[in-house]
């Protein structure tokens, strides 16, 4: 019994970065068309997600529309409009690895976990966030068009 | 002509290039002021408790610090705003609270004293404490220009979870807010310092500890020689600022 709960945590690490390893092999130009998961995120898990200070924590650098989150960071551009600024795959990729787009970005790359450096013991080998979470942050970001967008 | 406008240009960048500024100034009003009257700066009671272990004589010696160093006032004056610093005999760099540590162990042979322990922040604060007003000026030897240009490449590296550097912070976005909190400039002018958010004064190592820990990096041990270069960088980075010793933070 516990040589098989041993084997299913050995299996479980082992499969996060063969997860992330194959996300790598889904980018086409500057964007990743295919959801993660094969389905679409749920938008108010998302939201959660966003405004969550230990788990997507953005707001400590982003500024967006809630209004219930009075310490809201000016390191990055507003999350406004950001489902109008790309589409769908394009903000996937940047939620995946802005990196990729931009190498001076200071956004953490929420789903990759190789290239990193010093990682503390308890964060090592995991990405930010897991795939099901990406998608769940992607659908309420591309649900936060400009008003009045061409 | 190209030389002279360049030549011109370097001049101006240098004029206006100390927009260096110390943490106290984006403290509000309260804390600043708490921190400029002895009588409301909890860090003093670091410092007075630093005064009388620098007079008492530890067994089994039985010898004091004062009963080499004489009046701290005259003898330490000026050595916190000289640290970290290089010791040719062990070829290593030495932090103040290194230091102490050590003449602790060699000279009085009394009981070793702990990083971030009560007796040896309040030492460090009692000897930092009488550097107090002075620029600090780094040493310039080629052992510490060593331990200075490791400091500057960690502080430039990115490291953890987070993926972020020293610098991205505290050179290329200060004065902006994270969350809720201005980001400083992280110049080391006060340290140790009584942080509100700790309710306790702290070293510099443990305050570089809370950065480390914050993008999800392991932190480099207390007295690791990585902390000690970094702090040589930073004060560095600082020379010529007023040491603030016992500085309040946020």
């Amino acid at each position: 019994m516990r040589a098989a709960r041993f084997l299913a945590s050995l299996l479980l690490a082992m499969a996060v970065p063969a997860m992330a390893l194959a996300d790598a092999a889904m980018v086409a130009g500057d964007a990743v068309a295919q959801s993660l998961t094969g389905s679409a995120g749920d938008p108010l898990r998302g939201r959660a997600i966003i405004i969550d200070r230990q788990k997507g924590f953005c707001l400590l650098c982003h500024s967006g529309p809630f209004n219930e989150e009075p310490l809201q960071g000016n390191l990055a551009p507003s999350l406004e409009g950001a489902g109008s600024r790309w589409n769908e795959g394009q903000l996937r990729l940047r939620l995946m690895d802005n990196k990729r787009v931009n190498a001076e970005s200071i956004m953490p790359a929420y789903h990759r976990i190789e290239g990193l450096n010093r990682v503390g013991p308890v964060w090592r080998n995991r990405p930010i966030l897991n795939a099901a979470e990406i998608e769940d942050v992607l659908a309420f970001l591309m649900g936060l068009k400009t008003e009045n967008a061409p | 002509m190209k030389r002279i406008a360049l030549a011109l240009f370097a001049c101006c960048s240098i004029a206006s290039a100390d927009e260096r500024r110390s943490g106290l100034l984006d403290m509000r009003p309260e804390a600043q002021a708490m921190q400029r009257d002895d009588s409301m700066n909890p860090g003093m009671l670091w410092v007075l408790d630093g005064e009388a272990l620098w007079n008492r004589k530890p067994a089994p010696a039985m010898q004091s610090c004062a009963d080499c160093h004489g009046d701290a006032a005259a003898s330490m004056r000026g050595v916190a705003a000289r640290y970290p610093a290089f010791d040719q005999a062990s070829g290593a760099a030495f932090d103040l609270s290194g230091r102490i540590i050590q003449c602790r162990e060699a000279r009085q042979a009394g009981p070793p004293l702990a990083r971030e322990s009560h007796d040896l922040l309040a030492l460090s604060s009692f000897v930092a404490h009488q550097s107090r007003g002075l620029p600090i000026t780094p040493p310039e030897d080629t052992g510490i220009r060593a331990v200075r240009a490791l400091g500057q490449s960690i502080y430039m590296t990115r490291m953890g979870q987070l993926d972020l550097s020293c610098g991205q912070c505290h050179d290329d976005h200060a004065g902006r807010r994270l969350a809720g909190s201005s980001i400083p400039q992280a110049h080391p002018t006060g340290y140790p310092i009584y942080r509100l958010e700790w309710q306790a004064l702290g070293s510099l190592q443990r305050r570089l500890r809370g950065c480390m820990v914050g993008v999800r990096a392991e932190p480099f041990a207390y007295g690791s020689p990585e902390f000690i270069a970094i702090e040589a960088y930073l004060m560095e980075r600082a020379r010529g600022m007023e040491v603030e010793t016992p500085a309040i933070r946020p």
